[in-house]
């Protein structure tokens, strides 16, 4: 057989699995989205964004992400910067800072109502300290100010880890001996880590900030689990089109407008965070 | 001005004492190398006069100020690494002036700074580039570059042609050498490299298991090795060995030959370079074994005694290998060392 052949025929498996689970799926939705009864349109589309609850489920989406994606990138950071300069029980710490990786979502977000919830552990806490006279329900209409943060501390909670994890491998990289170097012409600390460690994470900066920003346009679970219909989100509209109006059509049109987003927001990241030909460590 | 000082330094990493009460004088511009093998505990005094590494014991002193609780970057130091180095996400310009921005000083003076320095090194073409776009050498030149433009008053550098090729390692070295002098910065240079040494050290400090055995010029060094493991370390093919038992009247019985020597108790051992005898009627007999002919001179590995014995010949002579060959010593060159305390005897 000819070698020029191999590399297709050995990604051939793979090839064919992704076109039938992931390529044959996502045209029969964008088919969903674009056919109506009166054929080939953009009605799905119109329909979906005229929708009263469609900018507000936009609006929260986008600050949702706006407020998580910064804090857990910030936190990350940390996070791995300090794992990097323990000399023992490292290991431990990474553990145990991963564990919420191993929760699925629905269950991180019942774990946070039942924190925030009326009989939850935070009141609770309140009354039994007397700040409160009695338990108040928190996760009202009346207080979207506290839905917002407890699903925000429960996405932060859930999915740092993710960007942690990403971003504790890419420090890994960097040789000592640029610290070392920096250290040597005079940078403190904190120049060390923005004149060194920020620009050599780019690769895994870029990689973790886009797998992060597409989570975050998906969120969903936690969302209702907290904030029910309080708090629409673009995936929780999905949701609602295909299972309580019946409406695979918008849901599709929806499903798609993420993925518009997910798309756009992705090719601005790796655009900002390029590393010029010739830079790479 | 910066004569550099070491008093009483001493370094642990639990158990493993890496060095030893150390004590070094280097001089105001004076070319100092640390020279030993692999794990001799060079790279570690090095990073403790840098700063990267503290000291369990003893004092660091630089220009007449004491500067072992002070960071790297208020000691007056530069430093060359082994790797380079080279931040790899910043252009040739922005690597040779990291520390100048990091001092803060303005545009115009980090210019010229970089500039100057640049052409010094023959990269002023590079200037743009980034670190994965140069070659070794070059990458190298950078690294010298970063360090001379900070103007330090003392330059450390640790094995900095180690990666090189060997064409451009000779080449760097004298390069290396005549840039230093003019720069007038007290340097301190790491390698395990003698000829590098040897070449272009004003003084070698040969390093053995985290002591140092000897200080002094590359050719003290060569001609007068103050220890048994500085006759065998320098030198290329190294120092030949012969026990010598006493012959009475500060005569010593050397494979069947009385040679003179110090007035001492025995037995002691005789040493000679390979370079320092010649074919003579008398002396000591060698039956060659390898003959290689260098070009330059001849390179004859012979038994004396039952020993390995080298001997550099001139590459006139003709010699195979079985015959047997009458050495004799240069007798001013003959040194004698202690087998018991593996000092040399006077």
């Amino acid at each position: 057989m000819e070698t020029r052949y191999l590399p297709y025929i050995l990604i051939l498996p793979v090839t064919l699995f992704l076109c039938l689970f992931f390529l044959y799926p996502f045209v029969l939705v964008a088919q969903q989205a674009f056919w109506t009864d009166s054929g080939w349109s953009m009605q799905n589309f119109r329909d979906v964004t005229g929708h009263w609850k469609f900018p507000i489920s936009l609006k929260n989406t986008l600050y949702l992400a706006a407020i998580v994606v910064p804090v857990q990138l910030v936190l990350a950071l940390l996070m791995a910067t300090m794992v990097r300069n323990m000399k023992k029980g490292r290991d431990l710490v990474l553990y145990v800072w991963t564990i919420p990786l191993g929760i699925s979502d629905l269950a991180a977000g019942i774990i946070w109502l039942a924190i925030f919830e009326q009989s939850g552990f935070l009141n609770s806490m309140l009354s039994g300290l007397g700040v409160v006279d009695k338990p108040i329900n928190l996760l009202t209409y009346q207080n979207p100010g506290i839905v917002f943060i407890a699903i925000a501390l429960a996405e932060i909670w859930r999915a740092t880890a993710i960007m942690l994890v990403i971003l504790v491998a890419g420090i890994g990289l960097i040789p000592k001996e640029y610290y070392e170097a920096a250290e040597v012409f005079g940078a403190s600390p904190w120049k060390r880590f923005t004149r060194i460690t920020l620009p050599l994470l780019r690769p895994s900066l870029s990689t973790a900030l886009v797998i992060r920003v597409i989570l975050a346009f998906e969120v969903f679970a936690v969302v209702q689990a907290i904030g029910g219909t309080l708090f629409p989100v673009l995936m929780s509209e999905t949701f609602n089109y295909q299972f309580e109006l019946l409406n695979s059509g918008a849901a599709a049109a929806v499903a798609l407008i993420i993925l518009a987003i997910s798309i756009a927001f992705t090719v601005l990241i790796l655009r900002l965070l390029r590393v010029p030909k010739g830079a790479t460590i | 001005m910066a004569e550099i000082e070491i008093r009483n330094v001493a370094k642990r990493f639990g158990d493993y004492q890496a060095l030893h009460d150390i004590n070094l004088t280097v001089a105001d511009q004076e070319f100092m190398v640390l020279l030993g093998a692999s794990g001799c505990g060079k790279t570690t005094l090095l990073r403790i006069i840098a700063g990267l590494e503290t000291a369990t014991e003893g004092e660091v002193w630089i220009g007449g100020k004491r500067v072992d609780h002070l960071a790297p970057k208020d000691r007056g130091i530069a430093m060359v690494f082994q790797n380079y180095a080279v931040f790899p996400h910043l252009t040739v310009f922005e690597n040779i002036g990291f520390g100048l921005r990091m001092q803060k000083l303005p545009n115009d003076e980090v210019k010229q700074r970089v500039e100057r320095t640049a052409t010094l090194m023959h990269i002023e073409q590079l200037l743009k580039r980034y670190s994965g776009e140069l070659s070794g050498g070059q990458r190298q030149r950078v690294a010298v570059a970063r360090a001379l433009a900070m103007e330090p008053d003392v330059i450390l550098m640790d094995e900095p042609l180690s990666n090189l090729d060997a064409l451009l390692r000779m080449e760097m070295r004298a390069e290396l050498k005549g840039v230093l002098a003019e720069s007038k910065t007290t340097a301190i240079y790491v390698t395990h490299d003698q000829v590098e040494a040897m070449s272009m050290a004003d003084r070698i400090s040969v390093m053995h298991q985290g002591k140092i055995v000897q200080a002094a010029s590359p050719i003290e060094v060569y001609r007068n090795p103050s220890a048994v493991f500085v006759a065998g370390f320098i030198g290329n093919p190294p120092m030949n060995f012969l026990s010598a038992t006493p012959a009475g009247d500060g005569k010593w019985q050397v494979a069947g030959n009385v040679i003179d020597g110090p007035h001492a108790k025995g037995p002691l051992q005789f040493a000679i370079r390979p370079e320092d005898m010649s074919p003579s009627e008398s002396g000591l007999t060698a039956t060659a074994k390898v003959v290689e002919p260098l070009g330059a001179h001849l390179l004859v590995t012979c038994e004396v005694d039952g020993k390995i014995f080298r001997a550099v010949l001139d590459s006139d002579l003709t010699v195979k290998t079985g015959d047997v060959l009458t050495l004799a010593p240069q007798a001013d060159r003959v040194r004698w060392f202690n087998p018991e305390t593996t000092l040399a005897v006077a």
